[in-house]
């Protein structure tokens, strides 16, 4: 039992981890891009904005952020099937996780880190403007140190969002605590069950913990 | 230093053109401290903006160090704005950045070595009496702190000028008078040229050296300070200098003044002047030649710096044509002479 838990674990925070990591760099320049095209955005007199793109985008964003994670998931089963097949040699099923577990998260936290960059006051910019800066040093003096604790923040509730859905992920058949946990349930091991969950929880709970202590050390 | 040649800016809504300046010239030289004030909405801000380019004017030039900023591209604009350094009502620090790395940014923006940025930072620190704070975080200072680190850092590109926009706005009166102080400082240990935008004739009295009055986006006054103060041209800086100074006719005055002269009545005038005039000498002379009675309502004597300017209200009852007389022999005598009504005598 001992065994079957820290093998399932280690794919869990694997799969977490991984996709979280995924989120965070294609997350962050959508993000960064979201807001930068933003038609109010102050950057060296908006020769970045640009509606359209902004528009579309966030369209988008806004539509993939309803798609609910089942739908998901079993909407790419197809495809991840066919990759399946094309490197049938691993055995180890939660690396197919990693494509809609990164896709259920990334419209959400680039959305969140867009806003995160928004957020900063344009007459805190306009001052850096007024002394020079080109919008290149704004972006990366600027916009990116400020909102850097908000979007770790956002960041920390991403890995959390990930905890709920790589367990859902199990459930259909990827592997980990959520794969671990249908098995248990199926044959009325309760205690079982109940040690799962409470791992899941102390996973969350680590992730909010830790990740919180560190974004206070770096402020 | 700095030459605005007939600005206008106007900002395209959907609806209609708002006139935000409305050819608005000014000349201010090297080393003054220049006040610029105007209640809100006159277009102060605009105009500071349209300063640094932040905003384009629609029209018009701006010349700062004999260099037509209208005129230039994006690239060399932002080296010239590093000339002009500005401050404003909010202190704007960057939260995640030190004292020392708040100041030392602009530095870093131009790519200044290391060792350079403590050679110019350390003194700055010292300058503003922060130097223990160098490396707090913003979170740790008082308000008036943030404002001493934001005026370092405009000043750590060693500017030719320095614009503030409203710069007091939020300070209550003991830590605007430090701050200003501070300013003052500043423009004299650098020799650096001040432009401040207010709504405060408080700060215009105790700091600067001219001053022009923004109304509807239209210098409509510019003098210097005391001579501002002593003969007031235009209603709204008549208005302004009555916020600061406690300059109020008596309520059973005010009841019988007409703004046309009958035969039943007698002037009110405010008298004022700049300097030591020997101004109890001269109501008396004038008294005894002209045969006439002052009745003094009101005698106040500002101090404008290093300046005092006497102000005086008195109603002066006698021949209207010895009146006449006595007003002008006061005028040809550099005083400021204001008629400001008619009181009916008293029954």
């Amino acid at each position: 039992m001992l065994h079957e838990l820290l093998n399932a674990l280690e794919e869990t925070l694997f799969m977490v981890f991984s996709s979280g990591l995924l989120t965070l760099l294609l997350g962050l320049p959508l993000g960064i891009l979201l807001a930068i095209t933003h038609p109010n955005q102050s950057l060296a007199n908006s020769t970045l904005a640009n509606s359209w793109l902004h528009k579309s985008l966030s369209a988008l964003i806004h539509v993939c952020c309803s798609i609910p994670y089942v739908i998901l998931m079993i909407a790419l089963i197809p495809f991840t099937k066919n990759l399946y097949s094309s490197i049938s040699s691993s055995d180890n099923h939660c690396i197919f996780a990693l494509i809609p577990l990164t896709l259920a998260t990334l419209p959400l936290f680039a959305h969140l880190c867009g806003k995160a960059i928004s957020d900063i006051p344009s007459t805190l910019t306009e001052v850096f403007i007024s002394m020079g800066a080109t919008p290149k040093q704004i972006l990366f003096k600027v916009l990116l140190p400020e909102s850097f604790a908000n979007i770790m923040q956002n960041f920390l509730t991403t890995l959390n969002h990930l905890v709920g859905y790589s367990v859902i992920a199990g459930v259909l058949g990827c592997g980990g605590l959520g794969q671990l946990i249908l098995e248990k349930a199926s044959v009325f091991q309760f205690s079982g069950f109940l040690v799962i969950a409470c791992s899941l929880i102390a996973i969350v709970l680590l992730i909010q913990r830790i990740g919180g202590y560190l974004i206070g050390v770096r402020n | 230093m700095i030459s605005l040649e007939n600005v206008e800016k106007i900002y395209q809504t959907q609806q209609r053109e708002i006139h935000a300046l409305r050819g608005v010239s000014l000349l201010v030289e090297a080393g003054e401290i220049f006040g610029i004030i105007g209640r809100l909405a006159a277009g102060k801000s605009t105009l500071l903006r349209c300063i640094n380019l932040v905003e384009k004017p629609t029209h018009g030039k701006v010349i700062v160090d004999n260099c037509d900023l209208t005129a230039l591209e994006n690239k060399s604009l932002h080296i010239a704005r590093r000339s002009m350094g500005m401050i404003s009502q909010h202190p704007n620090l960057l939260n995640s950045r030190s004292v020392f790395n708040n100041i030392a940014l602009p530095l870093e923006l131009v790519g200044t070595p290391k060792i350079e940025i403590e050679q110019i930072v350390h003194p700055l620190l010292t300058f503003i009496g922060l130097a223990e704070k160098a490396n707090a975080y913003p979170a740790e200072l008082t308000e008036i702190q943030k404002h001493r680190v934001a005026l370092a850092r405009a000043l750590v590109l060693t500017p030719k000028v320095l614009l503030c926009d409203e710069p007091t706005a939020l300070m209550d009166s003991k830590t605007t008078h430090s701050f200003l102080q501070l300013l003052k400082e500043v423009n004299e240990h650098f020799n650096l040229t001040i432009v401040i935008f207010t709504s405060d004739m408080e700060v215009i009295k105790s700091l600067c050296h001219r001053v022009a009055v923004l109304h509807h986006g239209k210098i409509v006054e510019q003098n210097t300070v005391t001579e501002l103060y002593a003969n007031p041209q235009s209603q709204l800086c008549k208005d302004l200098i009555k916020t600061t100074s406690r300059l109020e006719l008596p309520l059973t005055l005010r009841k019988r003044l007409r703004p046309h002269p009958n035969e039943n009545s007698n002037p009110v005038v405010r008298m004022s002047f700049i300097g030591a005039n020997a101004e109890e000498a001269l109501i008396a002379y004038v008294i005894q030649q002209f045969n006439l009675m002052i009745n003094i309502m009101q005698a106040h004597v500002e101090k404008i710096q290093e300046e005092h300017i006497g102000i005086m209200i008195a109603e002066i009852t006698g021949d209207s044509h010895n009146i006449n007389q006595a007003l002008e022999f006061l005028a040809g005598k550099n005083l400021y002479i204001e008629v400001l009504g008619h009181a009916t005598r008293a029954a």
